[in-house]
Formats: structure tokens, sequence, C-alpha cells
């Protein structure tokens, strides 16, 4: 009889929790295997790896992993990250977002973390719709697709993330397919042992609900459609990175550099002008219990 | 535990009632805080800003009072004692966070300074009128607590104790101020920090492991534990079973949803405050609260003046509501007058509660000023004639 | 001591609520009295009429506003002008002689003046008015004790005006004194 092995994803799932809601083909899956991996090869410990996701398909990403996790409010997964990491600076916080819940509802939130440099992992699965309430436009839904709510086709413009998470302050900015599994995990990878507002977008299908909605086939063709629009331009201008409908889709890391953090900024301040009367913030202990 | 010395301002101080919450927050071990800048209520997060970091703690201004009113959530799991601030449209912002943490069982403390309104209304005037918001403002049934200081010496001691009542019951206590007691300063007696009895957070003691996130202790409250120490445990706004996960259905929504109602309602005799002042005998009882509760007693002295036989009721806990004692009231006085800068919230909370046994005699004005006197010594006389 | 009510009203910008703070803050902490402070708060900016109230009482106090002033300090001609029809008929009108000329008083009401913005000129520092106010007030009125007061600004006013405000307080108060003396 031949050993069973257990898969080396499982230990960072929430096993007892699956299958997952995600449908077929969702791009959401690929994305967290990859996560796992970059937990693997990084050398975290994992007890101080904290998830914090907001609401929809991707906001399901934190109750999945086998980490400490908070799944929030709509669009508010920053803040409360932001307000995680000020309270307990030893964590690293990794914030899962999807494109709505980021970028629309969350979007004030998204420009402020990156701007006031949160320290803060932000990976944003872009899928172009809302998966949770059945395919409404996004921000980042490109015309015409056709979505619920733009049944004739979307014609707004749409956010190009890359470049308003750099030109908003991020210190490292990237973009890959759920196609680039390999360069994707290793970005996650890298991204993990920086600091700073750190953004990976990741385009990823959702055939339940765009694709077919808009006649594009399988999550498979998708695949093939992801190698074959994609370009790799590392360190590109982001401003030349916007997405339109089934054009090229420019990935790489284009943006890693560092600044100060919030927190580091704040504690440069209050030294400066305090001295030796600034008390720095002690991580919370646990007292003695009743 | 008694309070950690090194947050606690000790001696007499002439204060108004925004800078004593914030120092009753200090005294508390409150060492995180968020805000977003709203009249009248931005001199709590003023003096916050300047004293935390001298005491080790941490203030962030952030974009709005959504990220506010989540950040401070957020670090209460960090592990810090946490609070924001906020006055009328800023609360409306925040309902939707109360919500998440009552259901989430976050304890974690919130201060709406009321100003007139709806909406912008009067940003530099008084009001009570988010009484029944503080209660009902974030969908679904949850319950919190919501305590009504009526002076600076007040808002120093129940923004202590709104911390204390959070941790004990791992839920939102809001205090819920007015622009009046705000704004007013007056001497606040800050004891020595070994005179202040501070609340510890429900640490729990099992193992990751064996320990089940939301499985409430006989007090029907879960312990806690804190992220980051192997607990690997999910916190979530859905419906969620006692590890933590969700789990959509009636049966759990029933257990869950009856639990955050019931460990407030059940504890309410521990929980409730109030303040009495010659009921016994009296024909009407004057039932207020905030800055009416002090207006209140000018009429009451004119009442007594009269030979009117008057009592005093003040609400401390809004909410819960002291149905009980109020029910008792209304067994022996003729009325019971109900005077609160709205146009009717916790006087429908006495009429509900007195049930028709005796006469609830609202006394309403819209905000912007405090009552006249006079107006409710009208209410009083018009019961004892 | 019955309840007393003072208003203090000046243009934005004179250090009207600082005078009302130490006025209240020197009862309340150093007479052993109960003091409340209220403040008309608006979106004005510098420049216009505003106005500190402070009640001071042996007993604790309920009511927190001023209704009939018995005491009142003006320190420009438009507090004046808005705020003195409020004052009692037989209250005690507290001016700086160089910027208020009170027309159209009750026979009742007793003026205490003093050149203030003069002496703030001489010491110094024209921002010194108010507290050349405050001490005028104490020695005029006999409200709160010149200890009191006096520890009351030093507490109160930014650490390196210290010396500076005390000169302030001492010269109103001395005034204040001389004139009281020369009045009985």
């Amino acid at each position: 009889m031949s050993e069973q092995r257990e898969h080396p994803v499982n230990k960072f799932l929430r096993m007892d929790r699956m299958p997952s809601i995600w449908c077929p083909g969702c791009g959401i899956g690929t994305t967290v295997n990859c996560f796992t991996r970059a937990l693997t090869e990084c050398d975290k410990d994992l007890d101080k790896v904290a998830v914090v996701s907001g609401i929809g398909c991707t906001g399901r990403v934190a109750g999945y992993l086998n980490l400490d996790s908070f799944h929030t409010t709509h669009g508010r997964a920053l803040p409360f990250a932001t307000g995680l990491k000020v309270a307990n600076p030893e964590l690293d916080v990794v914030v899962y977002s999807g494109d709505g819940d980021l970028s629309a509802i969350g979007g004030n939130h998204f420009i402020h973390a990156a701007r006031r440099n949160s320290d803060i992992l932000c990976i944003c699965v872009n899928n172009f719709t809302y998966g949770m309430t059945g395919g409404q436009v996004t921000p980042t839904t490109p015309e015409p697709a056709i979505a619920s709510t733009t049944p004739y086709g979307a014609f707004e413009p749409t956010f190009n993330l890359p470049h308003l998470a750099a030109s908003s302050g991020a210190t490292y900015v990237a973009r890959w397919t759920t196609f680039h599994v390999r360069q994707l995990a290793r970005s996650m990878r890298d991204a993990l042992s920086k600091k700073g507002f750190r953004f990976i977008e990741v385009i990823a299908p959702c055939p339940t609900l765009y694709l077919r909605r808009n006649r594009l086939g399988e999550a498979l063709h998708e695949m093939r459609f992801y190698k074959e629009k994609s370009v790799i331009k590392h360190g590109a201008d982001t401003r030349e990175a916007a997405l339109d409908y089934r054009g090229q889709i420019v990935v790489g890391t284009f943006v890693d550099t560092r600044r100060p953090t919030w927190l580091e900024a704040m504690n440069k301040r209050m030294s400066t002008v305090l001295g030796e009367k600034f008390v720095p913030y002690a991580l919370p202990t646990r007292e003695p219990k009743v | 535990m008694k309070a950690d010395p090194k947050g606690v301002l000790t001696g007499s101080h002439y204060l108004d009632g925004d800078h004593a919450c914030s120092e009753g927050a200090l005294a508390a071990g409150c060492r995180f805080a968020a805000g977003y800048p709203i009249t009248p209520s931005t001199e709590v997060v003023e003096r916050i800003a300047a004293r935390f970091p001298l005491v080790g703690g941490t203030f962030i201004q952030l974009e709005d009072e959504l990220a506010a009113s989540i950040a401070v959530i957020g670090g209460v799991w960090g592990g810090a004692k946490a609070l924001t601030v906020t006055s009328g449209p800023g609360f409306s912002l925040m309902m939707e966070h109360i919500g998440f943490a009552a259901m989430t069982e976050t304890p974690v403390v919130y201060i709406d300074v009321q100003r007139g309104g709806p909406s912008t209304g009067l940003p530099t005037l008084a009001a009570q009128a988010d009484m029944m918001q503080a209660r009902w403002g974030s969908h679904g049934d949850y319950r919190l607590i919501a305590l009504c200081p009526n002076s600076p010496q007040e808002c120093f001691d129940l923004t202590l104790e709104a911390f204390n009542l959070a941790e004990q019951y791992r839920v939102p206590v809001v205090v819920m101020l007015d622009e009046v007691v705000g704004h007013m300063t007056e001497k606040v007696v800050i004891p020595p920090a070994e005179q202040l009895e501070v609340t510890p957070r429900r640490w729990t003691d099992k193992p990751p492991g064996e320990f089940l996130p939301f499985a409430p202790r006989e007090d029907l409250v879960p312990d806690l534990c804190m992220f980051g120490e192997g607990y690997r445990f999910h916190v979530t706004g859905l419906t969620h079973d006692e590890r933590g996960y969700p789990a959509m259905n009636a049966p759990t929504q029933e257990r869950l949803v009856r639990r955050l109602v019931d460990k407030i309602e059940k504890n309410a005799d521990k929980i409730l405050r109030w303040e009495e002042k010659d009921t016994e005998g009296a024909e009407v009882v004057i039932v207020s609260y905030g800055i009416t509760s002090r207006v209140a007693q000018r009429a009451v002295e004119m009442a007594r003046e009269k030979g009117v036989k008057v009592g005093s009721f003040r609400l401390i806990t809004a909410w819960p509501f002291p149905h009980k004692r109020i029910a008792e009231l209304s067994r022996s006085v003729k009325s019971l007058v109900v005077p609160e800068l709205n146009l009717g919230q916790m006087s429908l909370e006495v009429e509900r509660t007195v049930a028709g046994r005796c006469r609830t005699i609202p006394v309403l004005h819209a905000g912007g000023a405090v009552h006249r006197p006079e107006a409710i010594l009208e209410a009083i006389m018009e019961v004892a004639r | 001591m019955a309840l007393n009510e003072i208003k203090i009203g000046g243009l934005g910008g004179q250090g009207v609520i600082l005078a009302g703070i130490i006025i209240g803050k020197a009862a309340a902490l150093y007479d052993d009295k109960h003091s409340t402070l209220t403040q008309a708060f608006g979106p004005e900016a510098r420049g216009s009429a505003c106005s500190a109230q402070v009640v001071i009482d042996d007993q604790a106090i309920a009511y927190p506003y001023v209704t009939r002033p018995s005491y009142m300090v003006t320190m420009s001609q438009d507090a004046f002008a808005k705020f003195s029809p409020e004052l009692r008929e037989d209250g005690v009108l507290i001016i700086d002689e160089d910027l208020v000329k009170p027309t159209g008083l009750p026979p009742g009401v007793k003026v205490f003046g003093i050149p203030a913005t003069r002496y703030a000129e001489e010491i110094g520092r024209k921002q010194v008015l108010n507290i050349i106010m405050v001490g005028f007030f104490t020695a005029v009125t006999g409200l709160v004790s010149e200890q009191g007061t006096r520890k009351a600004v030093a507490e109160s006013v930014p650490g390196n005006t210290v010396e500076l405000n005390l000169r302030a307080f001492e010269r109103g108060f001395a005034y204040g004194k001389e004139l009281r003396a020369q009045r009985s």
C-alpha cells in the first residue's frame, strides 16, 4: 500500500472548512495556493501572520487560512488592519481583498493606507466583478463588458490599480495573473519580507459571472488568454499598465522601494520633538486574570 | 486590578467634559485611539494626541469615521484597549461598526458628543437626539451599553467605567455626552491609580486547540485570545458558531443572537446605574439624563418652593434601561415627567415601561439650547394641580 | 456666599475664555468653592464678540448657565453693547476704560474701570490685557481669593509667559485694590 501524503498546502488551510464556497475555475483559490507557497518559503513565524479580509468572494480568504484571521466589513479591511498593526506592531498583517471591496467601497481607505504607508501587504484579486452579489459592475470592469448592472455594457472609465497604488505612495507594487503562479508566489514571498504598504494585483477569472456573461468561455480558455496577452515588464511605468477589455496585460514588479512606514515616521517625529519624554508604544500583554 | 499609574493624571483639575473623557480613557489603560475631527467632540482626541506619546499610547487620525470606528476594533484584537470619538454625522457613519463590534463581541469604547441634528444640524449646539440611534442604530438585533454623564467629573468616571464594562461583557460601550457637558468646565478630581479599579481583558487560560473563541462562560460572555499567540482563530461578522466559523443557518443565528442580547439583559442588574433623589412619597418624579438632569434640578427646587412633592431619577445607563425600577416608580407616583433635548426618545422608553400605570409627560425640546427650567416646572405643576 | 453669575465678554482672540478659566479654576481648585464655566461656541472667527460664563457657588452647581449676571467684565465696545443688557440692575460692571465707554446703564450698576490696554503696553505685551482684567476683577469683587487666582494664572498660561502674566495680574490687582479703597 502506498503511503498517503498530505498535500503541502493543507497545513495552511482550515481543512474543517473545506470545500470552499468558490466556484470551479475561480481564480481566488489559485492565489491562496500561491500565498501558502509564499508562506512556506518566507521565514515568518506563522503565529505572527494575520490575514484580514473585507466582504465578497475574496473576503472569504481569511476564513480558510489557518492563521489568525479576521473577516471584517465591506471595504474596511484596510482600516481594520491599520488598527491591528498599530496596536500590535509585531504582527505581519496581510489584507486580502477583491476589486469591488478594495477600490469601490474601500477606495478611500486604499489611497490613504498607501499614502501613510501603513505596514500592510495588500493582495487584490481583480476579477472585474462583484461575484458574491451576482456579477455587478466594479471600478475595474472595462468597457464594454457586460455585468448584471450594466446589461448594455460597462462604459465608465476604470481604475488602473497598480497606478493608483503607486501614485498614492505604495512602496511595492506588482501585478500578475493566475496563470503566473510561480511569479505570483515569488512576488508574495518577496513582498512578505518587505515593509510598508505593499500592493499585489492578481488578475483572476470569475467563470460563473464575468466569463459566462461575456461569452468568454471557461477558466481554462482564460488561462490561455492570460498567457497570450500578458507581457512581463518589470519596472514599467504604472501609467502604462492600464487594462482594457481583452487587450494586453502588463505584468511584473513595477515599484520596489522603501520609505518610512507610518509607525516609523511617527516614532521618529515623537523622538525628535519629545526626546526622552517620548514613551514608545509597548506591545500589549496579558494582564493577570481576574 | 488597579490602574496603570502611567496614565493616571492624579490631582484636581479644571477640565471640560471632552478633556475629562480623554483622562478617563487614559486612566482605564486605553493606549490606542483613532479619530476623525468633528465638532463638538474633537477636543477628546486632541488631548489624547498630545498625551499619548507621553504614556506609551498611539493615536492615529484616519480618513473618515468609517475607518476610525473599525481601526479601533482592529486595535482591540491586536491586544490594546481602544476608543474613538465622534458626534452626530460621524456617529451615523459608525453604525455599521458598532454592529460589527457587537457581533464580534469586541470590547471597545465609542464616545458620541451629541449635537443638534438631523444631518449637519447644529454643529456647535447641544441635543440629546442620538439616544435611540445608540440603541437601535446598527441593523439587526444586538445590545450594547450606553452611559450618560452630566458633568466633567462624570465624563472621567464614566469613560473609565465604559472601558470596564466593555471588558466585562465584551460589548461596545457608548458614552453619550451632549455638547454642553462636553464643553462645560468644572473641577475634576482624579484619584491616585491605586484607588482606580480597572477590569482586565478576559484572556483565556486555555491553550490553543482547546479554546473555543465564542463559547460563553456562565455569565454568557466568552473569554478572549490575542492575535499572534498561536490560537489561529477566526473572527467574522457573519453568523458564526463557537469556533468562530461562519454557520449561516437558523439554529446558529438563534443561539448566537439570543446570547448577544441575553448577556446584557440577564446581567442588567449588574450593569445598571442611576441616581435617585426624594422619590419616596413623591407625587411626581422627573426622569432625566445628561445636561437636562441639571436643568431639571432647578425646576425641582422651584416646584418644592411651591410645595409639590417631587423627586428625581437620573439615568446614568440609558441602555440597558432600568425597566424594573421605573415600573416600580410608576406604581407609586402620579406621573413621570421626562424632559429631554429631542422630540421624544427616552420618554418613549419610559412610557412603554410605565404601560399606563401613571402618566408620562414628555417635556421636549428640539435642541440648540437647554430647556428653560420653567418649562419643566410647568409640566410638574400640571400634575400637581 | 450664594450663587454668583459672572459673564466675561470681549473679542475673539483677546483671551476671554482663558480669563473665565482662571477665575473658575481659582474658585474650584483653590478657594474650596464650586464653579462651572460655559462658553458660547460658534463658527465665528477671531474678532467677533464672544463670551465666557462662570457660575460660582458654595454648593454644587446644577444649572450651569448664567442667566442674569451680577458681575460682568467687558473688554470691547461690541461686547459691552451685546451683553450689558443682561447685567443685573444692581450688578457690577468691570471694563477696560480704554476700550469701553459705557452708556445707558441702569443707575444701580457699579462701574469699575481700568486702563488695562495702556498697562498691557507698558508691561510690553498687549496679550496680557485679559490677565490684567483678571487681577482687577479679583481685587474689585473679592469673589475669588488673591492667592488662588494668582496660582490659577500661573497654571493656566504658557510656561514661558508665567512671569509676564503674573506681573500683569499684580498690576490689575493693585489698581483694583486702590480703587476699592478710594471708593469705600
